[in-house]
C-alpha cells in the first residue's frame, strides 16, 4: 500500500508527545519500528532550545516524519500551520486537523474539506483527521486527499473502535484508498482490530506514551498490527451464529 | 518600537523579522515565522519590516501526536 507514492517500512505510526523523556521516546519509537512519527509546531521560549534538540532527535531516528496541525480550530489556522510546519520539517506531507468541538476533539468536517482542498492544491499530501463520515470522506477525496484517517474513538480516550460498522463501511465504499485508523486506539487488540477490518495502518500516541513501560507497550502495538495485517491477507473465517463442531463427527465412539 | 513575540510584549530596536531573529538570539535555530496571521517564508525574513504592534510567532518543532 503507498502512501503518496511512498511505501512505508511499517503500518504503525506513532506520535511522540507525552513520553516521560525523550530517550523512552526514542527507545519506543525503535521498539514499536514505526513507518511514520508525528510531530508538531510550537511556540519556544527565548533562549530555550528544546524545540532544537527534539528536532535532532527526530532527525537521528530515521524515520519519515507527519507534521500535525494539532490545536486548530480554523481553516486559516490550519493552513497557516501547515505551511510553516512544511517549512520547518522539509516535508510536505500534513495530518490536517480542524478542530470543531473541545470535548470530544471531533474534526470539524466542513472546514477539513475546505483546508484539504486548499492545500492540496498548493501541493500538499495532506492527511486528514476525519470522523467515520462517509459523505465528509468522498469530500476529502474530491478535495485532493489520497489518504484518509477517520477516529476509532476521540483522541486520548483509549477507547479503541467506537463504531466498527462505520470503519467496515468506509473501508468497503474505499478499497483502494489507504485508509488509517487514527485515535482512540487504548490497546494493542484495538490496533490489530483495526488491521484486520482491512484498515492500512493505525496511529498510536497516549497508548504508548502514557503506558508504564511505552517501549513494552511499543512492543505489543508492533507485534498486533502485524498479527492483524497477516489475518487479514490470510482471509478470515465468516461469522456464524450457530456452533458448528471443529472436531469430526464421524468415528466418535458410543460410550452412553 | 513595541511588538508582540509569542503574545508578549517587546521592545526592538531592529526593523525587520530577520533582524529580530538575531536580535532575539534564535542564530541559526529552525523556526518557523508567522507576522500578524500570516505564514513568512525564511527567505522573506530579510524584506519584511515590522510596524508597530506587529503580533509575531516564532514556532519551533515540538513533540506532537
Amino acid at each position: 500500500m503507498l502512501f503518496y507514492g511512498s511505501e512505508l517500512s511499517s503500518r504503525l505510526m506513532l506520535g511522540t508527545a507525552q513520553y516521560p523523556s525523550p530517550e523512552i521516546l526514542a527507545d519506543s519509537v525503535r521498539a514499536a519500528r514505526a513507518g511514520v512519527v508525528t510531530v508538531s509546531l510550537r511556540r519556544e521560549s527565548v533562549g530555550s532550545r528544546a524545540g532544537q534538540a527534539f528536532w535532532s532527535l527526530i532527525r537521528d531516528l530515521g524515520v519519515p516524519v507527519l507534521p500535525n496541525t494539532a490545536g486548530c480550530h480554523t481553516v486559516k489556522e490550519a493552513v497557516t500551520t501547515a505551511h510553516m510546519a512544511r517549512e520547518v520539517f522539509e516535508t510536505d506531507w500534513i495530518k490536517l486537523e480542524v478542530i470543531g468541538e473541545s470535548d470530544t476533539l471531533q474534526p470539524d468536517m466542513f472546514a477539513l474539506v475546505e483546508a484539504a482542498r486548499i492545500l492540496s492544491e498548493d501541493g500538499f499530501k495532506v492527511f486528514p483527521y476525519m470522523t467515520e463520515d462517509l459523505v465528509g470522506a468522498e469530500r476529502l477525496l474530491r478535495a485532493g486527499c489520497q489518504v484518509l484517517m477517520p477516529w476509532g474513538a476521540p483522541i486520548g480516550s483509549g477507547k479503541g473502535l467506537n463504531n466498527v460498522f462505520g470503519l467496515r463501511a468506509l473501508r468497503a465504499h474505499f478499497p483502494d484508498v489507504p485508509l488509517v485508523v487514527d485515535a482512540g486506539i487504548g490497546l494493542p487488540s484495538h490496533a490489530a482490530q483495526a488491521m484486520e477490518l482491512g484498515y492500512d495502518a493505525v496511529l498510536i500516541n497516549t497508548a504508548v506514551a502514557q503506558a508504564g513501560d511505552p517501549a513494552r507497550m511499543a512492543t505489543a502495538f508492533r507485534l498486533a498490527v502485524e498479527a492483524g495485517l497477516i489475518a487479514r491477507t490470510a482471509d478470515p473465517m465468516e461469522q456464524r451464529d450457530m456452533a458448528v463442531p471443529s472436531t469430526p463427527v464421524l468415528g466418535r465412539a458410543v460410550l452412553a | 518600537m513595541r511588538i508582540l513575540v509569542n503574545e508578549e510584549p517587546r521592545d526592538i530596536e531592529t526593523a525587520t523579522l530577520a533582524g529580530l531573529l538575531d536580535e532575539l538570539g534564535y542564530g541559526d535555530a529552525r523556526v518557523a515565522t508567522a507576522v500578524n496571521g500570516a505564514f513568512v517564508p525564511a527567505s522573506r525574513r530579510g524584506s519584511l519590516t515590522l510596524d508597530e504592534g506587529a503580533r509575531v510567532e516564532i514556532l519551533a518543532p515540538m513533540q506532537g501526536g
